[in-house]
């Protein structure tokens, strides 16, 4: 078991969400940075979309009441077990009684807590991630509180699990994602729907840079800058939106649609960001600058596949390097 | 970017000889999304209902959101290029046949008018209806369920009496209740949460809609016909 002995508001139980069920009006969730998660668990030889913990606000302190190896992905800064600084992505075995300790990061915005086998929360619904707005999933359909008790999946097999490390995803897939740029996160997205009903705006959304204001969770972005208007006012219907989608309110300032977008919408579009660069938002700070990057659908499938290819040779790697030292021991 | 499909009614068979073709544009690049086009009627929703049953069947396709005279439709891959799956799309829009999807008949009891029902005086007043008028053109009336979206398990509703059409408020009320009935536009619908909401409520329902327990998690399903039978009527 493990239980929170601290926490801040809206840390949650996520896996890779929940898709399929948008046609019920039940929004996919899932972890804001899903390429965390998936390394987190390829390191431990979990399934990839085994369930973690999402941490959003800090401190955030737990303490193991049994054994367990895990590993911490995602924002980087100070995590200690028992006031002992650890190495990042990386395989730890906390003992019973440890406490580990994640501190407010120095980069990024989130953390993970990928635990061996996972974390065990019923599945609802196909999957164990938290969706706040429909309160259910994940521990109780709510965020974590102090104490509060999470299960741990039983181990599966009995390879031992050692100190095996992973190069965080900005430098291990550094040729896939473009650096930052004069302090400003370049997001790669495809024109959308109503991107031509823009007019000359619809070339400032690309050049100007934009800011993620506060007024941003995990439901969607909202950017501020110079605002962006159609032409002419636009009525649409209802339609189906997935996270990723940038929408254009009539007060010109777009949204990014994230995890816990709703399952409808009906303002105008004008891009979408393309998924493999979604992560890099999840972990994007309030007041982060942005600019669009036109993108292609043949980039956004060369991006996802490099990824897939990545998580993948961890996964056999690690999975070579526990065989390998199961054979020593 | 959207792609009009360049289709001219030549000759094909009789179903779509005369039907215009869809707008067909990206909301992202594994998700493509199809417009009927013409009026937000029941013909156009039992064209998008038939083409959500032969796309949700393709191989390619990860999920099929139907919409309001729209589909989502999200691929399990991103394609290299995405013209070939506009062309495939297009082709299922001109050669679909409209289907009448048999929904059951779903009755909720409403409690008109009361602690819940904090728009029906502005109702009546853009109506120029007494509230007993309103109350009854919308108990009176038979809806189909045309999509579900938005919250879990809300339906949108479609069959309201243009009379008692009211538009979104451009203020949206912080907190209404779970189990509000509400009207937006020419559409009407039981709230499925407790929060933000800018429909307007005209009355309450206490029916479970949504079990996310259960193997149907929704109760409304597309194609279903709603009848809001009065409970009470508290003027």
């Amino acid at each position: 078991m493990i239980e929170i002995v601290q926490s801040g508001p809206l840390n949650t139980v996520q896996d890779l969400g929940r898709p399929g069920y948008r046609a019920i009006g039940v929004s996919a969730s899932g972890a804001m940075d899903p390429l965390s998660v998936r390394l987190g668990n390829a390191l431990l030889g979990n399934e990839q979309g085994a369930a973690a913990i999402e941490v959003q606000t800090f401190p955030f302190i737990v303490r193991f009441s049994v054994a367990a190896d895990f590993v911490v992905t995602g924002a980087e800064g100070d995590r200690l077990l028992n006031d002992r600084a650890l190495i990042a992505w990386c395989i730890h075995r906390a003992a019973a009684g440890d406490v580990l300790e994640i501190r407010q990061p120095r980069q990024g915005s989130r953390a993970y807590i990928a635990v061996g086998n996972g974390v065990d929360v019923p599945v609802v619904m196909g999957s164990r991630s938290t969706t706040l707005r429909g309160g259910f999933g994940g521990h109780c359909g709510r965020p974590l509180a102090a104490g509060d008790t999470l299960s741990v999946m039983p181990a599966s097999d009995a390879l031992p699990r050692r100190s095996i490390a992973v190069v965080e995803p900005a430098l291990g897939l550094k040729a896939v994602f473009p650096a930052m740029a004069n302090d400003t996160l370049l997001v790669r997205a495809v024109p959308a729907g109503e991107h031509e009903l823009f007019g000359a705006d619809a070339d400032r959304f690309w050049t100007q840079p934009w800011r993620i204001s506060s007024q941003s969770d995990r439901t969607g972005y909202r950017l501020s800058g110079e605002p962006i208007k159609p032409e002419a006012p636009v009525e649409m219907r209802s339609h189906g939106v997935v996270p990723g989608v940038v929408q254009v309110p009539p007060s010109g300032e777009p949204i990014i649609q994230m995890s816990d977008a709703n399952t409808a919408g009906g303002y105008p579009k004008i891009a979408g960001v393309i998924e493999g660069d979604l992560w890099r938002l999840g972990q994007a700070r309030i007041g982060t600058k942005i600019q669009f990057v036109r993108s292609t659908h043949a980039e956004a499938r060369a991006v996802e596949q490099a990824v897939d290819r990545y998580v993948a040779d961890v996964s056999r790697t690690a999975e070579m390097i526990r065989r390998a030292l199961g054979v020593i021991a | 970017m959207t792609i009009q499909p360049s289709h001219h009614s030549s000759c094909r068979d009789d179903v779509s000889a005369f039907r215009k073709g869809a707008r067909i544009s990206f909301i992202g690049a594994r998700s493509f999304l199809l417009e009927a086009p013409g009026e937000f009627d029941l013909p156009s929703q039992r064209l998008i209902w038939a083409v959500t049953g032969l796309v949700a069947a393709w191989d390619e396709v990860a999920e099929v959101i139907p919409g309001m005279t729209n589909l989502l439709a999200i691929l399990k891959e991103t394609p290299e290029d995405p013209r070939l799956f506009v062309e495939r799309l297009e082709t299922a829009w001109l050669e679909a046949r409209s289907v009448d999807l048999k929904g059951k008949i779903i009755e909720i009891p409403v409690v008109y008018g009361g602690e819940y029902a904090a728009d029906l005086a502005a109702l009546c007043e853009h109506s120029g209806l007494s509230d007993r008028e309103v109350v009854r053109r919308h108990h009176e009336a038979s809806y189909r369920v045309f999509a579900l979206g938005s919250a879990p398990g809300f339906g949108y509703l479609h069959g309201l009496d243009p009379s008692i059409y009211m538009p979104r408020k451009t203020v949206p009320s912080l907190r209404m209740e779970r189990g509000c009935v509400t009207i937006g536009g020419m559409q009407t619908g039981v709230a499925m949460l407790t929060g933000p909401n800018g429909w307007n409520s005209i009355g309450h329902a206490d029916l479970q809609m949504f079990d996310p327990t259960s193997s149907t998690p929704a109760l409304m399903a597309p194609g279903d016909v709603v009848r809001f039978l009065p409970e009470r009527i508290e003027l």
